[in-house]
């Protein structure tokens, strides 16, 4: 049986364990029905033109899997940014761990998804959010329709998060490939500000496929910093979706750090709905061997006078895949939008691959709109000015690596996070650069 | 110090130094004329270790000892500093840090422990008080954003801090203003000592005003043609290089 006849016929059995009275009972069939007609994407899909999933498709995933009946913090503790303080929202094999985490109803509501769904005071929340920007397509509508549950956060009109909040979804999987789907609801209103890490970590043997899906709303004033790290194990695959509504004056940004795992898609997608909007896209792609990052972005300028920066560094060694899929659309009514789109890669090696293809649709006549992309390798004469320093080929190679990503780095807010992913990159690259960052 | 022997150089099949003799004895301060294209900026390129260029003859001694086999950072490591015509611009690595990973990685090859930061913090301020540089300049990313002036001055920084033997200065002039000539040849003038030697690479006579030369090399199409006091950089001012060329057909 094929994996998405798997699928279609256990969501069957799922939707009978639910109960029918959900606000989002129906929204769950309707999913299921989208995913039947439109399959998993192929190569024929122009957006998957560059990236196959044939490869994970194949595995025999346990769809509910099953989980691993402990899991100590000691043996976690390196996947989690710990000396800040935060709030902690944990998943193993897809439910959250109440033991490794360590939510909040004070002021703010830092808590499950499972919660959100199930408890009526949230009804409201989720009647109004739930589901309403996600595209309605294979991928996303399949995680729609098996979604139980992932990080819920909910911050009220003029509150700001007293500290950062930590979402990590642990696969454990011992005896099988596990699917896993979690579904994240970030809902920031009028005038508060959120920051957010996320990093999806398998610690199985077994292969695991990750379908993310992310809705994240930004009212008025509203600003959130969400950070992605996507350092996995060489059989994890994660499909991350991120859905972006923003409304006036609001401030979002993303950042990826994609550092290793099978194949990793990204798919960013902003909508911008109001004026002096900012929309910020960051990521830096480091990877080797035969790893596959695919980031396919997508900036919606609706209204006038916002802006969107994005700015996609890779550094791609032996036979690793890049592809860089920008698209900036702006609509008539978007006068004096402002959108820069920036991709820079270096093919370490031969083989090492990046396809780069921004996408710009523009129906407004009084706007700024700029993108570049650069393939190149790494400058041998700036290799060689710092050659005759006296600095040895290796640790000046990384150098010149750390210079080339440092300007996605730079906008990190958060300093313990911004060193550790400094520490990643360096170690990725196998030098420790001998100073402080 | 150093020792340049019949040094045949090319890039790419292209031949470009068709054998240079030069020998400088520490203390001194040699300097390079000629017209461009003639193979100075190569014959810096050369000795510092370009992997680019390819040496089909002739070898190069630095107190007696070949260097050719050895590797950019090992010829620093040896003592020999390359001011660049044009530095490279490294973004995300700040002056500070740079020259403080230049120095503890020659360190670590001379099998010493890092240098203490208080004693890095000293040398740091000395420095850069002597090439009149501010503070807030150390913290900026190397060289970008820089002007002309600024990076030279930087490049002679670099070149206080990790106090070479053989400093080559390779159109250290060009796109200075007279101030920051008169700065940068300062610096370059308190740095020389019995101990080190000086090699000064220009198209102008201008920098050999300050840092005054006790041998001038006029070459030509590769070759070294003349060999002079510090008059001859004067004649060159004067008569141009074609004068040269005449004389040797």
């Amino acid at each position: 049986m094929s994996l998405k006849d798997k699928l279609v016929s256990s969501h069957i059995v799922f939707q009978d364990s639910l109960d029918p009275d959900s606000p989002i009972y129906d929204v769950r069939g309707n999913a299921i029905k989208t995913f039947e007609a439109e399959g998993f994407p192929t190569k024929k899909d122009e957006a998957w033109k560059y990236t196959s999933l044939n490869s994970i498709l194949k595995k025999d995933y346990n769809i509910f899997p099953t989980k691993k009946s402990s899991l100590d913090f000691k043996d976690v503790e390196r996947y989690f940014i710990n000396d800040i303080d935060t709030y902690n929202i944990i998943f193993v094999d897809g439910v959250f761990n109440a033991h490794l985490s360590s939510t909040t109803h004070d002021g703010i509501d830092v808590c499950t998804m499972n919660s959100a769904l199930t408890k009526s005071k949230y009804k409201q929340v989720i009647d109004v959010y739930f589901n309403k920007i996600v595209k309605e397509e294979s991928l996303t509508s399949l995680n729609t329709a098996f979604a139980r549950d992932g990080a819920y956060i909910y911050i009220p009109k003029g509150k700001v998060a007293d500290k950062p909040i930590q979402i990590i979804h642990f696969a454990t999987g011992s005896k099988e490939a596990a699917l896993l789907q979690p579904r994240n609801l970030i809902v920031a209103e009028e005038n508060s500000e959120v920051q957010i890490i996320e990093r999806h970590q398998s610690l199985s043997d077994n292969a695991t496929f990750t379908n993310s899906v992310t809705e994240v709303y930004a009212a008025k004033r509203a600003i959130i910093d969400y950070y992605k790290i996507q350092n996995d194990k060489l059989d994890a695959s994660l499909v991350d979706t991120t859905e972006i509504e923003q409304h006036g004056e609001s401030i979002v940004s993303v950042h990826t750090f994609s550092l290793g795992g099978n194949i990793t898609r990204n798919n960013l997608n902003y909508y911008q709905k109001g004026e002096r909007i900012d929309s910020i896209l960051k990521g830096v792609t480091l990877i080797e061997g035969k790893q596959h990052v695919d980031h396919n972005t997508l900036v919606h300028h609706i209204e006038p006078n916002c802006e969107s920066h994005q700015d996609y560094k890779g550094i791609f060694a032996d036979s690793a895949i890049g592809v860089f899929n920008g698209k900036v659309v702006v609509e008539k009514e978007a006068q004096k939008t402002n959108a820069y789109q920036s991709n820079n890669n270096i093919l370490i090696d031969d083989k090492a691959t990046i396809n780069s293809k921004p996408q710009l649709e523009i129906f407004a006549d009084d706007v700024r709109c700029s993108h570049g992309c650069t393939i190149g390798q790494l400058d041998e004469s700036a290799l060689f000015y710092l050659q005759s320093r006296g600095i040895a080929k290796k640790e000046a190679r990384a150098l010149l690596m750390y210079a080339f990503a440092n300007t996605v780095l730079s906008s990190v807010k958060i300093p313990q996070l911004k060193q550790r992913i400094t520490k990643l990159i360096a170690k990725k690259i196998g030098v420790s650069i001998g100073f402080e960052i | 110090m150093l020792t340049v022997k019949d040094l045949h150089a090319g890039i790419e099949e292209k031949d470009i130094l068709k054998g240079i003799n030069l020998e400088i004895k520490a203390g001194e301060v040699h300097a390079i004329m000629g017209p461009n294209g003639s193979g100075k900026s190569t014959l810096s390129s050369v000795i510092a270790g370009k992997e680019e260029y390819e040496v089909t003859d002739g070898d190069i001694f630095l107190n007696g000892e070949s260097i050719l086999e050895m590797d950019p950072e090992e010829r620093a490591h040896e003592g020999v500093f390359l001011s660049f015509q044009y530095p490279v611009e490294i973004p995300g690595v700040t002056v500070t840090n740079f020259i403080k990973t230049a120095i503890n990685q020659t360190r670590k090859a001379k099998g010493l422990e890092d240098m203490p930061a208080s004693d890095m913090l000293k040398m740091i301020r000395e420095k850069s008080e002597l090439l009149e540089i501010d503070r807030k300049f150390l913290s900026r990313s190397l060289n970008v954003g820089f002007s002309g002036g600024e990076k030279k001055r930087n490049e002679i920084f670099q070149m206080a801090m990790l106090e070479p033997k053989l400093a080559i200065l390779d159109e250290t002039d060009s796109g200075l203003d007279i101030d920051a000539l008169r700065i940068v040849a300062n610096g370059v003038n308190k740095l020389r000592s019995e101990d080190n030697a000086v090699l000064v690479i220009t198209h102008y006579q201008r920098l050999l005003d300050y840092i005054v030369p006790d041998v001038v090399h006029v070459l030509m199409d590769g070759k070294i043609v003349k060999t002079g006091g510090k008059e001859l950089a004067h004649e060159l001012e004067e008569k141009g290089y074609d004068w040269l060329k005449e004389e040797l057909v």
